[in-house]
């Protein structure tokens, strides 16, 4: 089972937290910055693999972390994964970002944290692998962003409403758009006009 | 402008301005240049949150969630966005679910009662029209579900693990397991659900469900059972992965979905753990991937290392086995070194079961103790230890020994540990063994551990040829350099106790080296002083100094000197001890030969604690921490077996008689004190011993306040024409029984029954059993030393009934 999924950069700067097991705010907090500690002493030619027992409070933890450019990303496991596989399984990661950002880079993670989130998410569920396919991943996570993307999306949602209701006679707007098995309730926009 | 119009500006002016985006508040807070701007902006961004939240206003709630996880991320606290993602999961919009659901994900637990709340939300959601929706609850379940939501919601679960839609399937499958996990009596519900996973096309599918089905196997030893009959299912699937060609949807260098044969690959392990049957099914398969296998890449290596745990796992053919062992071999020299840290890893695990296989690759395995890579260095370390035995000790040892050398500082406890454990199972002679201990000490002496020390004592003090050798080599290693402790107590030591072959140099193995008492004592006297050594230390160095006043023959003031100097040192310890050693010399000097003896030898106890033979019960001489007191006797080995033969072999406990206290109790002084728990009911006394003019009575009484314990009183009286001088008496009683020996009345006892030295013993006698005794007498009488053994057997029974 993984125990929790890191992604920070060479200075610490948290840029994915993950944690499969709950833990308080402070101790989260606590085991990034010692992860990074841990992770920054090590030199190139070391072996991936690091014993983190003293960290999560058992002895069957280990660190497997690979370095790519200015991020490491982080994999806390316990005994019943294959290490081998899990450096496997971030590179996987790595590349479903790139596909999924088109030549991801650290700004991309920055900016659009909720959307790494979600690719993870049909990746690993409650700390067990689901998906290791990389155009699988990509194109779930390409449908559900079109689903979004139709409701207007996370930040758009007013300004969008706005514009397109602008061009269109008022009386004749639907309260419901059916598109499929989607539905889009049409908020109340008579305050803007 | 009318009167709607101001109704509206008004309106415009009473709502807030929109939230910022999430894009904005990120940039924002990048060009904080210190921790404490970027504090600022986070909680002013946070009051504005709280404001809208209060709002209740839909369209916003999404953004602002968004932006609380951020801050979430980077160690802010976000509990009061909490409810808000409930609101945003109840909301029909995907968006807000999904945020809603990720809010719920990394806020909320089931500690906190608000997350039942979900409960209703995620049912709906379950039966969703919307797959994307389904999948949301099922993740969000299958992360933090509590075990009351999980018993809710198992059966919409069940229903899902049985859908032909291969997207929500694997979903299912996994939140499944995190259901069996909160709940593990529901476990028996998804069976039938099984029955078919493994008939899937999709890879997805397959994975999890195998997933699944380990997770039953390894809670419930019942489904254990009932799966292994899926055991040719999993080869054919396995197989078709090996054999079916290029597939590009699973491929990943060059191999077919990797990660899937290594999930079938460990579910097979174990179903063939402990079973022939399962076993023999799947030795073909894996014969077969152990040898097809491309090992180019690293998913390849992981196909293998996967094998090669599975075969040690089950009950595989012996060739199955030396074939795997050989794979990780050669994984040991293959230049990745996460292949090699894997490989020692496994090889440590099967050290114990197939510890030929693994010797073969002993030289593989020394050299990674020079690898750069620490992590690499400690399990080549370990499994060096495992590997020693006794043909290749010598070999071992040298390479060993030269790790210590050059190893990192976290390594040297354990390595020293080890090599003193190895050293001690399989040393090839005794010389050898000295030999390394000594290098050891002066390689890592400092990082030695503390029970390593009298360990060693008794190590040096049984090989008893090798006396003069040890000390002189002990005291050459000390001479330039004093400061690690370890090896400066045990030289002390050696010191203290052989320091007469050292001056004598009488060293047989090397050749001996010329020095002086005086140089003894100066090395010895430099530890005392030195801010380097530990208060321990001293102590070593002080008893020593102590033991050299009967070895030496010149420097007896110089000692005496040394030991009065530290009557008043600081250090209490060190004080206790000289003022005593003061004492032994003024008051007790009669007595300082035997008890500064040589010590016997040791026999061993147990491995890791200082051996105890010699129990001393009551009064012992408390400065005398390290070196208890001998029995007394020139070969005081001989004469404990001497002891031990009389009483027919039965285990006794020789007694010490005490140390001298710093008030010696008069005879009359003495029984006064007891006067006042004694029960004087009249018991017989008897004549002990009596030989040679030296009669021995003994007188009885029994304890008020303790039935098990009897006082005796012995009266010693001389009838020859000359007085005994330096009169010992000991005693020893069987192993049930327990003695002490009070300071006797004074060691002379004068002729013609004028006077005579009385002494008590206390017996305690738990088991009632019949007090037997033997006693030893030594006195000096008419110019010659006297020694005599005697039984005491005639005790009346209300001694000790």
């Amino acid at each position: 089972m993984i125990n929790a999924i890191l992604v920070f950069n060479n200075h610490g700067k948290p840029r994915l937290v993950r944690f499969y097991q709950h833990l308080a705010e402070e101790v989260q907090q606590q085991i990034i910055r010692d992860t990074f500690h841990l992770v920054l002493k090590r030199d190139d030619h070391i072996c991936n693999f690091l014993e983190c027992g003293s960290l999560f409070g058992g002895s069957d933890y280990k660190l497997i972390y690979r370095h790519y450019a200015t991020l490491y990303f982080v994999f806390c496991v316990d005994s019943s994964e294959s290490e081998l596989g899990i450096l496997d399984l971030i590179q996987v990661f790595v590349e479903t970002l790139d596909k999924c950002f088109e030549n991801v880079c650290e700004l991309d993670l920055i900016f659009h944290m909720d959307k790494v989130h979600h690719i993870l998410q049909e990746m690993v569920i409650g700390g067990m692998v689901l998906e290791t396919n990389m155009n699988e991943i990509v194109a779930q996570v390409e449908a559900q962003g079109k689903l979004e993307k139709a409701e207007g999306g996370l930040s758009a949602a007013p300004s969008r409403a706005v514009s397109a209701v602008k061009n269109i006679n008022l009386p004749e707007i639907p309260r419901n758009i059916n598109i499929g098995d989607i539905n889009i309730k049409v908020p109340n926009l008579s305050q803007f006009m | 402008m009318g009167f709607n119009e101001s109704r509206r500006c008004s309106v415009w002016l009473k709502r807030m301005p929109a939230p910022i985006r999430l894009r904005e508040l990120i940039r924002t807070i990048r060009t904080a240049r210190t921790q404490a701007e970027e504090r600022e902006m986070i909680q002013k961004e946070c009051a504005a949150i709280r404001s809208s939240f209060r709002e209740e206003d839909n369209t916003y709630r999404c953004r602002n969630v968004a932006k609380l996880l951020y801050m979430h991320m980077l160690g802010y606290p976000a509990h009061f966005g909490q409810l808000e993602c409930l609101k945003l999961i109840a909301s029909q919009k995907f968006t807000d679910k999904r945020i809603g659901y990720l809010g719920a994900m990394l806020l909320l637990d089931e500690r906190q009662d608000v997350h039942l709340l979900m409960t209703n939300c995620i049912k709906n959601d379950l039966n969703h029209s919307t797959q994307y929706v389904q999948g949301l609850a099922l993740c969000t379940l299958g992360c933090m579900g509590s075990s009351e939501m999980c018993r809710d919601l198992a059966g919409e679960v069940e229903k899902l693990l049985k859908t032909s839609n291969s997207y929500l399937r694997k979903k299912a499958a996994l939140c499944a397991v995190h259901v069996i996990r909160k709940v593990p009596e529901l476990m028996e519900m998804f069976l039938p659900a099984t029955k078919n996973l493994l008939n899937e096309k999709n890879h997805g599918v397959l994975h999890t469900s195998v997933v699944l089905l380990t997770e039953m196997c390894e809670r419930s030893p019942d489904m254990l059972a009932h799966f292994r009959k899926l055991v040719p299912q999993l080869v054919r699937i396995l197989k078709n992965l090996i054999m079916s060609g290029y597939s590009p949807e699973h491929d990943v260098s060059g191999i077919s979905d990797p990660f899937l044969q290594v999930r079938i690959l460990r579910l097979l392990r174990i179903l063939g753990r402990n079973d022939d049957d399962s076993s023999e099914a799947m030795n073909d398969i894996l014969a077969q991937v152990a040898t097809n296998t491309e090992t180019s890449k690293n998913v390849g290596n992981a196909i293998l290392y996967e094998t090669v745990l599975t075969i040690m796992d089950i009950k595989s053919e012996s060739g199955l086995r030396v074939l795997a062992i050989n794979i990780l071999g050669r994984f040991l020299l293959n230049n990745d070194k996460n292949i090699r840290y894997v490989a020692l890893t496994s090889l440590l695990k099967t050290v114990q079961t197939d510890h030929n296989a693994v010797q073969r690759h002993r030289s593989t395995i020394v050299d990674c103790l020079k690898d750069l890579d620490v992590s690499i260095k400690r399990r080549a370390m370990e499994l060096s230890f495992a590997l020693v035995n006794g043909n290749n000790v010598r070999g071992m040892m040298k390479e060993l020994l030269y790790f210590l050398d050059s190893c990192e500082p976290e390594f040297k406890a354990d390595c020293a540990s080890g090599i003193f454990l190895a050293a001690e199972k399989y040393a090839p002679s005794k010389r050898w063994h000295i030999d390394t201990i000594m290098r050891v000490l002066t390689t890592a002496g400092s990082y030695v551990r503390d029970d390593a020390v009298p360990n060693l004592i008794q190590l040096i003090t049984n090989s008893v040829e090798m006396h003069a050798y040890t000390v002189q080599r002990l005291y050459k290693a000390i001479l330039g350099d004093y400061s690690q402790q370890p090896l400066v107590q045990v030289a002390s030591w050696c010191i203290g106790e052989y320091g007469d072959l050292l001056v004598s140099g009488q060293c047989e193995e090397e050749e001996p080296i010329q020095v002086t008492e005086d140089e003894v004592l100066d090395i010895l006297e430099s530890v005392l002083i030195s801010n380097m050594s530990a208060s321990v230390t001293r102590g070593y160095a002080l008893t020593a100094i102590m033991k050299l006043s009967t070895r030496f023959t010149c420097t007896v003031n110089r000692i005496k000197k040394v030991v009065s100097i530290y009557g008043s040192s600081i250090d209490v310890e060190l004080q206790q001890r000289a003022v005593e050693y003061n004492a032994l010399f003024k008051k007790y000097d009669h007595m300082r030969p035997a008890l500064l003896e040589r010590m016997p030898v040791m026999e061993k106890v147990t491995t890791n604690g200082p051996a105890e033979i010699v129990q001393t019960n009551g009064e012992t001489e408390p400065a005398v921490l390290e070196t208890k007191p001998p029995p007394s006797g020139l070969q005081p080995a001989n004469q404990a077996n001497d002891l031990l033969d009389l009483l027919g072999g039965s285990d006794i406990t020789p007694v010490i008689p005490t140390a001298p206290t710093n008030k010696p109790a008069a005879a009359g002084g003495e029984l006064l004190d007891l006067l006042g728990d004694l029960n004087l009911t009249g018991i017989p006394s008897i004549t002990a011993y009596n030989k040679n003019g030296l009669k021995i009575d003994f007188t009885f009484e029994r304890s008020n306040t303790n039935p098990s314990v009897t006082v005796i009183t012995i009266q010693a009286s001389n009838s020859t024409e000359l007085d005994m001088t330096d009169f010992v008496f000991q005693a020893a009683v069987p192993k049930t029984f327990q003695l002490q020996l009070l300071s006797p009345s004074s060691s002379v006892i004068p002729a013609f029954n004028s006077g005579t030295i009385t002494q008590v013993i206390k017996v305690l006698n738990p088991q009632k059993q019949q007090l037997r005794m033997r006693i030893k007498l030594t006195y000096n009488h008419k110019g010659s030393a006297m020694q005599d053994l005697a039984e005491v057997n005639n005790f009346p029974p209300q001694s000790w009934q």
